[in-house]
């Protein structure tokens, strides 16, 4: 098959959004709708490896107010992976020091002439305001313990490639005529750790319950509200009580820069309780998959042994993130054309046509 | 001046119980007669407004209202908030401290007092200070702001930390009868929140604020108003539990009272999920069970008064994300109307109450005059016609800030005319 050279050439389903904020309020079609565009593009690069040009001409903006290393490097490369141009605005929250607000910001380098805003930011909400302030497509890289929906959908992507593509019965998540809502069903996933400052929790949660996983929540009462009972999640306390029962384990980051209050009394407290070491690997079962979006901090979530152990998946979750990021770049810039075309006399389509 | 004649207006005054359709003749600033077709000798020099279908009640009186001026013009400034006022159907409004300088000293309280005579508009009385700089540390020279004309002592909107200031403050007070408010809230436990500690608050991954720092705050506020039988007005509550509080020492008849803002009324914390800073308000929109409880402790007299909580923010200071933005909206204009369309109208409410919870109670509560619809009372009207439509536009509000919770809705009833004095400082034509 000739790689495509546009994003018509691509064939991609209909996509109704032009930003990407949440995956709270995607329906479980289009969650999966995401994964499989994610697994296209990871085979038309050969493993994210290679380059494509069906976003040549398109610039991708990096608006992170936070620090991150491997989520803003992610974005770059599935942005040039596809063609598109990049470019990095951190502004570390100098801005607004500077006495400019978030938006004025947003708003100066969508006027450079971008496609999309990839956005990071401490508070819930910004990519939100921006969706609403801006003419561009945005992508949420991160809002405050909010959501981070490209982390939570390269988490399920990996489990979907390591886990359900192994069994031996049941319909492939490949295959559009699967109901998507049941492509995780019989799947216990735990997230484990600070569930309450934490962005990738909830991104997971809704993608993980909406593709029919039963998704526990697992840390000190400090870190894990009961309310989440309310929502359809089940609640735990004790790693050791739920661990027989996972087939993944998502360990996530203690964040340590987003605690107001100290939720629990030591680093080495919290390790006793929630590390998942050698001797708990023993107790889990034997294909478990072991998770962590990252960083890590080696020795608190998680053991060295078993960060590179055969059941870590960590550094494929890595390559996932292109994919994921690929396909999120790929299906909002495909909204926008539609969009765009639906709100002018149509040239739009007809230029991404003849490009 | 003219006379003026108020005509087939029903006539509300809770004081006094009345509810029936009558006239109310004003002449120099005075309400000199209530009744049926009132006989006047001359009609030369007599303004008339017809009320036929319209309700005649003594004009609503604020308890806490943030005129930001001075120091904080492009919030609103006297004019502005006046007019906000005067446009809601207020005739007068306790206006808050947080101005800067803050109104902590006898200079900056007769400052206030004369920007609101120069406007000459809404009757404005300051709410002093309770602490220096409101610090909440020393207390201010509660004294000599209360000769300079402060009807109240608060550091509202923000609360205080204080017990003991708090404590001391109210046994202080005894000797001037003036009342001090408090806005319950334990800052410790409501550092850095946005919103309502709820399901909501969690799935959006909003800091939260709480019902325990409510619930806390007003379990000590009343326990000092009993230990110094001070005069304590503490609000406004927004919780179950601190209206279960309230009620159970209102029994034993202690006295305090409460107040609510209209927002925690009638919207909930799910209007968060647009995480649109217009609905960052203090307190929390709280989720709906707390709402109903609120409605329901309005409508039996556990919560005295509903204040607006009108907290003027500017625009560019709002339309940031939701952690930078102040909290804070513009609510004289919809206060209302809010009431009107949301407990008058679907009967959880009566007329009288409401008018009684908008007026009669809160210059009760600050022991000014007012709130009062009586022969040889100061002719503070308001007429309401009670079956206006309309939809709330913030970007026309006369207040300067442009944002409410209650922008885009469509509300019912509206104040027609707002008359201080015998003067008719505001008329809206239908």
């Amino acid at each position: 098959m000739d790689a495509p050279k546009t994003l018509h050439e691509l064939s991609l389903p209909s996509w109704p959004h032009r930003h990407l904020v949440d995956l709270e309020h995607l329906s479980p079609q289009e969650i999966l709708t995401l994964l499989r565009t994610a697994d296209q593009l990871k085979q038309l690069t050969g493993g994210c490896r290679e380059k494509l040009s069906i976003l040549a001409g398109r610039t991708c903006a990096n608006l992170f107010f936070e620090n991150s290393t491997r989520t803003r490097n992610s974005f770059s490369l599935a942005a040039k992976r596809l063609g598109a141009d990049t470019v990095e605005f951190s502004s570390g929250g100098s801005s607004v020091a500077k006495g400019e607000t978030f938006v004025d910001t947003a708003k100066t380098i969508q006027a450079m002439g971008v496609d999309w805003v990839v956005t990071r930011h401490q508070t819930p909400g910004t990519p939100h305001l921006l969706s609403r302030e801006l003419d561009v497509c945005v992508i949420n890289a991160g809002d405050g313990p909010h959501e981070h929906p490209t982390q939570g959908l390269l988490d399920i992507l990996t489990i979907l490639e390591h886990r359900v593509d192994c069994r031996d019965q049941g319909p492939s998540w490949r295959d559009t005529s699967t109901d998507a809502s049941q492509v995780l069903r019989g799947m216990t996933v735990a997230l484990v750790g600070d569930i309450a400052h934490s962005r990738t929790a909830r991104s997971n949660l809704w993608g993980l319950h909406k593709l029919g996983a039963h998704v526990i929540v697992c840390g000190p009462p400090t870190l894990v509200s009961p309310r989440w009972e309310e929502l359809g999640f089940e609640v735990a306390y004790r790693l050791d009580d739920i661990l027989g029962r996972c087939d993944v384990l998502n360990l996530l980051r203690i964040q340590f820069e987003r605690q107001s209050t100290r939720p629990f009394p030591s680093v080495h407290e919290y390790a006793a309780l929630y590390a998942m070491n050698g001797a708990r690997m023993k107790r889990a079962k034997s294909d478990i998959l072991i998770q962590a979006p990252g960083p890590i901090n080696r020795g608190v979530e998680i053991t060295p042994d078993v960060a590179d152990g055969p059941h870590s998946v960590i550094l494929e979750q890595v390559t996932n993130g292109i994919a994921v990021r690929m396909a999120a770049l790929s299906l909002t810039a495909w909204a926008d054309v539609t969009f765009r075309d639906a709100n002018s006399d149509g040239s739009a389509a007809v230029m991404e046509a003849a490009s | 001046m003219s006379d003026l004649l108020i005509e087939k207006g029903r006539v509300i005054d809770p004081a006094s119980s009345t509810d029936h359709i009558a006239d109310v003749l004003i002449r120099e600033g005075r309400i000199v007669e209530i009744g049926h077709a009132i006989e006047v000798a001359s009609r030369d020099t007599l303004r008339c407004i017809d009320a036929t279908n319209c309700i005649v009640a003594p004009g609503l009186v604020d308890l806490a209202a943030e005129f930001r001026e001075p120091g904080h013009e492009s919030d609103e400034t006297m004019a502005s908030g006046s007019a906000a006022a005067l446009a809601g159907g207020y005739t007068t409004v306790l206006c808050c401290s947080s101005t800067d300088p803050k109104m902590d000293s006898a200079a900056s309280v007769q400052l206030v007092r004369q920007l609101a005579d120069d406007v000459n508009g809404v009757r404005v009385h300051p709410i002093a200070c309770l602490s220096k700089q409101r610090r909440g540390e020393q207390m201010a020279e509660l004294g000599i702001l209360a000769q300079a004309g402060a009807v109240a002592f608060s550091d509202s909107p923000r609360p205080m930390p204080s017990d003991a200031l708090l404590k001391r403050a109210l046994d202080y007070c005894r000797m001037f009868d003036l009342p001090i408010f408090d806005r319950p809230e334990v800052p410790g436990l409501a550092e850095g929140g946005v919103m309502h500690n709820g399901c909501v608050g969690l799935r959006l991954g909003l800091r939260g604020l709480p019902t325990e720092a409510e619930d806390l705050a007003v379990a000590r506020d009343v326990r000092l108003a009993e230990a110094t039988s001070g005069r304590l007005h503490i609000g406004p509550v927004s919780t179950m539990g601190a209206i279960d509080m309230i009620g159970r020492v209102k029994e034993r008849g202690i006295q305090i009272t409460a107040s609510v803002c209209p927002h925690n009324l009638t919207g909930s914390d799910v209007d968060l999920c647009s995480f649109d800073s217009r609905f960052k308000v203090h307190p929390p929109l709280r989720s709906p069970r707390h709402v109903d409880a609120v409605r329901q402790a309005l409508a039996a007299g556990v919560i005295d008064a509903v204040e607006s909580g009108h907290m003027p923010r500017a625009w560019e200071k709002k339309s940031n994300d939701l952690d930078q933005a102040p909290f804070g909206a513009a609510t004289l204009e919809t206060t209302l109307s809010i009431m009107v369309t949301d407990l008058i109208n679907p009967v959880e409410l009566t007329w009288s109450r409401a008018i009684e919870c908008l007026s009669t109670a809160p210059a009760t509560i600050a022991g000014i005059n007012g709130g009062r619809l009586q022969v040889g009372q100061p002719a503070d009207v308001v007429v309401i016609d009670p079956s206006a439509t309309w939809t709330v536009n913030a970007d026309q509000f006369a207040s300067q800030c442009r944002s409410s919770p209650a922008d885009g809705r469509t509300l019912t009833g509206r104040a027609t005319h707002t008359i201080v004095g015998g003067h008719v400082k505001f008329s809206r034509q239908p």
